[in-house]
């Protein structure tokens, strides 16, 4: 019974991983004062130069750098509309998702059934990390995993750090916050928003890549399935804050998996009752967070709205 | 010496010429005041001092030497410093985090070394602030105090002071003015820019007054007066007093009775309210900003929800009647918020349709018939002065004067029994203004009851009969305009109850 568990908590951070990436990427965005909706079109674009440049090259770090930049690209677009041409967020975000999927389905067209080469699947065998992986059962289940999954963990943390202790954190959440002032206390909004913007599309492709090359893995047409909408949804759920966002991820990944595990058990439950499940939590949760009202956990007060100088 | 010499300077924007050739001095160790009316080109010549925009023509000399500021930041550079009068603070910070926001050095926020250098700077300008306080949980003067360090931190010695005092209560005021004076002993300049002459009179050295974009002179405070300074604004003689109408007080029209609403937080906002207004008369209500003016005017309207208590109007209950069965019985409520957009009125349409808006139902059938509306918006504009291309025109292209006036002619065009008015007169110059209160004082010999809803505490004194101080929600104190002082009215507003308080609001109710 408890090496189930343990064997269920241990695949729910598997699960949870792309959901971290993107959801640390979506939270830095959305702390630089845009609402990115673009998050699941990035994963895949992110998924599919990944696993295009992997197989190519058999190479796991020009595939992970391939993602980045696709991701980045896409959230590119997006910095270009919505911070130096100042389009309306949302609809540019939706426009992202719907074209980030269509480049995929098209990119991935001669790869649908590949299956990704070994050199990676090796790479990204679980390594026990010496001392924490012995700890019993807390080892076995957070430090018998895969590189990919420590770098998340790693990701999490130093953006943590990031926002609230270095002086580029405090001048990018003021930015989120009230770019007048920001502006006043001369920060370079144009700057940060791009960089930040770039680099949470960067960190949405590291996500879709996580599925293609290591989860799955192996390319399928609409590989993320929703993910990057639950990601949306859990950086609410983690206040913006990331630290929170590790809590999330897991959370949703366990119930990602638990559809599989239990049909293990012989218990009869519809499988589109469990698939509904996420989406079902997501729903509930924003409930609950909306009903809850506190200037803390608040999203940042200028989240989508643009910004101009001379405006008074 | 001239810390600042500004030397023909001329601002374009659109066909709007906001500076025409103006010539304007400061001096080290001195505060300067800037004096004009809405639309004078004040803010205008300041943001370029202070690098929001940049000239058309004419050149800026600090300390002798010719500048280009063309960002915040080259104007910090030069020792510049700016309080807005919309604070640029992020409010879910603390002050601390405030002050250190877009500064230099290493990647990780030392706290500590910046906080012993802010705390010798606090001691010597005398300047208190909470550190480690959230600046939402601060108040008006509170933010004011910490804009200031913000920008002496920066290394400013030259502050401009944007309408600092509009917000602020008497004793904050007080507290400000000890402030400018201390800079001003350390060798600071300081510009200070308002349209309320007394403080001019009070605190500054010397003075400039522009009018629509140009600059009529700069003189010593000590030569000149109010009376002076009205018609240099103005151009031509002004007469400053408000006449206090008296009328043959009516019976009680409005009678409220411990009023209790709560916010969506739960936090009681109107606490126990009790009070009177009777027919051709005038109760003022006096409050810093947010002490529960907005929701008292909203719950009589019928547009916040009522906790407890009751509102009698005409010996009717009307707590819990829908706001168009309100304003059927004959209460009309005008309320300038502080954008003076937000209420009210609808920007992109016309004069005629917001008319239509509040009597629209009245008509009947399924078409609307605009003629009596065209008719109403006629008389309005030729009755108020309005100047607008025609009723057709979209009001948010007006001045924000007009639009005001659109919104209070309408409220006064639908003949109410109690006329509810909040800051009728926010940001609007002398002439309006005056026009506004006459107005006011018509309705009120009418037999109206009026509820003004003020900001200017001189304006409260001279207008109404009796003044109600809010703090916190809860009445302080309700006054003779007559008998008392700007003082006492500043010491209620900060929550010190009235002695008497309990007699009077007996004699109110009995």
């Amino acid at each position: 019974m408890t090496s189930n568990v343990v064997s269920f908590l241990a695949a729910a951070i598997v699960a949870g991983t792309p959901l971290l990436f993107a959801t640390i990427g979506e939270i830095i965005t959305e702390k630089v004062g845009n609402l990115n909706l673009g998050v699941e079109g990035m994963m895949l674009m992110g998924a599919v130069a990944g696993f295009y440049v992997g197989l190519k090259t058999g190479n796991p770090l020009l595939a992970l750098l391939a993602a980045m930049a696709c991701g980045a690209v896409g959230a590119l677009i997006f910095a270009v509309l919505t911070v130096s041409l100042r389009a309306n967020q949302v609809v540019t975000g939706l426009t992202l998702t719907i074209f980030g999927t269509g480049f995929a389905g098209f990119m991935g067209q001669s790869l649908v059934g590949e299956i990704a080469p070994e050199t990676i699947k090796t790479f990204f065998q679980p390594v026990t990390l010496p001392l924490l992986g012995q700890i019993p059962l807390l080892g076995e289940i957070f430090f018998q995993q895969d590189l990919f999954v420590y770098f998340g963990y790693l990701t999490a943390v130093l953006m943590g750090i990031y926002l609230y202790k270095t002086r580029f954190g405090l001048n990018l959440r003021a930015i989120g916050e009230n770019p007048a002032a920001a502006d006043a206390a001369s920060v370079n909004i144009t700057l940060y928003k791009y960089v930040h913007i770039l680099l949470g599309g960067a960190l949405c492709g590291l996500g879709g890549a996580y599925l293609s090359l290591v989860y799955v893995p192996a390319w399928a047409e609409n590989i993320t399935a929703g993910r990057g909408w639950i990601a949306v949804a859990l950086v609410i759920f983690a206040a913006w804050n990331p630290f929170k966002a590790i809590v999330g991820s897991y959370l949703f990944g366990g119930l990602d998996i638990i559809g599989f595990r239990i049909q293990g058990t012989g218990f009869a439950v519809s499988q589109y009752f469990l698939d509904m499940l996420p989406y079902l939590v997501t729903m509930l949760v924003l409930i609950v967070v909306s009903m809850k009202k506190s200037q803390e956990k608040a999203p940042p007060k200028a989240l989508s709205v643009p910004y101009f100088r001379e405006e008074r | 010496m001239d810390v600042i010499s500004m030397k023909g300077i001329t601002k374009i924007f659109g066909s709007v010429v906001a500076n025409k050739d103006i010539d304007f001095e400061v001096r080290f160790g001195e505060i300067h005041a800037l004096l004009g009316e809405n639309g004078a080109g004040k803010s205008t010549l300041v943001n370029m001092l202070s690098g929001i925009y940049t000239p058309d023509s004419g050149s800026i000399f600090i300390r002798e030497k010719e500048v280009k500021l063309t960002s915040p930041r080259a104007a910090i550079d030069v020792g510049i410093g700016m309080i807005h009068q919309h604070y640029k603070l992020v409010e879910i910070m603390t002050a601390l985090e405030n002050i250190m926001l877009g500064q230099k050095g290493g990647g990780f926020l030392r706290a500590n070394i910046i906080r012993e250098k802010i705390e010798k700077l606090s001691q010597r300008f005398q300047l208190g602030v909470d550190l480690d306080k959230k600046v939402y949980e601060m108040s008006v003067g509170e933010k004011q105090t910490l804009e200031i360090l913000k920008v002496l931190y920066r290394g400013a010695n030259i502050l401009i002071l944007d309408e600092p005092t509009a917000v602020l209560t008497p004793q904050e005021t007080e507290k400000l003015f000890q402030v400018m004076n201390r800079m001003k002993d350390e060798g600071c300049a300081v510009i200070f820019i308002t349209h309320k002459m007394n403080e001019v009179l009070r605190i500054s050295d010397r003075l400039t007054v522009l009018r629509k974009g140009q600059k009529v002179k700069t003189l010593e405070t000590k030569s000149t007066n109010t009376k002076e300074l009205a018609e240099l604004m103005v151009g031509h003689p002004v007469n400053l007093a408000i006449n206090r109408v008296e009328t043959v007080k009516g019976k009680v029209l409005l009678e409220v009775k411990n009023l209790t609403c709560v916010n969506e937080e739960k936090v009681q906002v109107l606490k126990g309210l009790n009070f009177t207004i009777r027919g051709g008369e005038i109760l003022g209500v006096a409050g810093i900003a947010g002490s529960g003016q907005k929701e008292l005017c909203e719950a009589i309207a019928g547009l916040y929800p009522v906790k407890d208590g009751e509102i009698i109007f005409d010996e009717e209950n009307i707590v819990g009647l829908t706001p168009r069965q309100i304003i059927t019985k004959g209460i009309s409520m005008s309320f300038v918020p502080e954008d003076r957009l937000g209420m009210g009125l609808v920007a992109s349409m016309d004069i005629v349709d917001n008319m239509i808006l509040k009597d629209y139902h009245k008509q009947k059938g399924f078409l609307i018939n605009r003629k009596p509306a065209a008719e109403k918006a006629v008389k309005i504009v030729k009755q108020l002065d309005i100047s607008t291309p025609s009723i057709h025109h979209p009001i948010k292209e007006l001045s924000g004067g007009n639009i005001q006036k659109v919104l209070l002619g309408r409220e006064l065009e639908a003949h109410p029994k109690l006329l509810i008015t909040a800051y009728p007169v926010r940001g609007l110059d002398i002439n309006v203004s005056y026009k506004i209160y006459d107005l006011i004082n018509e309705e009120k010999k009418k037999g109206e009851a009026i509820l003004f809803v003020g900001e200017d505490l001189d304006v409260l004194i001279e207008l109404c009969d009796r003044i109600m101080v809010l703090c916190h929600g809860e009445i302080t104190g309700i006054v003779e305009a007559a008998k008392t002082t700007k003082e006492e009215l500043g010491l209620l507003m900060a929550g010190e109850k009235h002695q008497d308080m309990e007699g009077i609001t007996r004699d109110q109710n009995s």
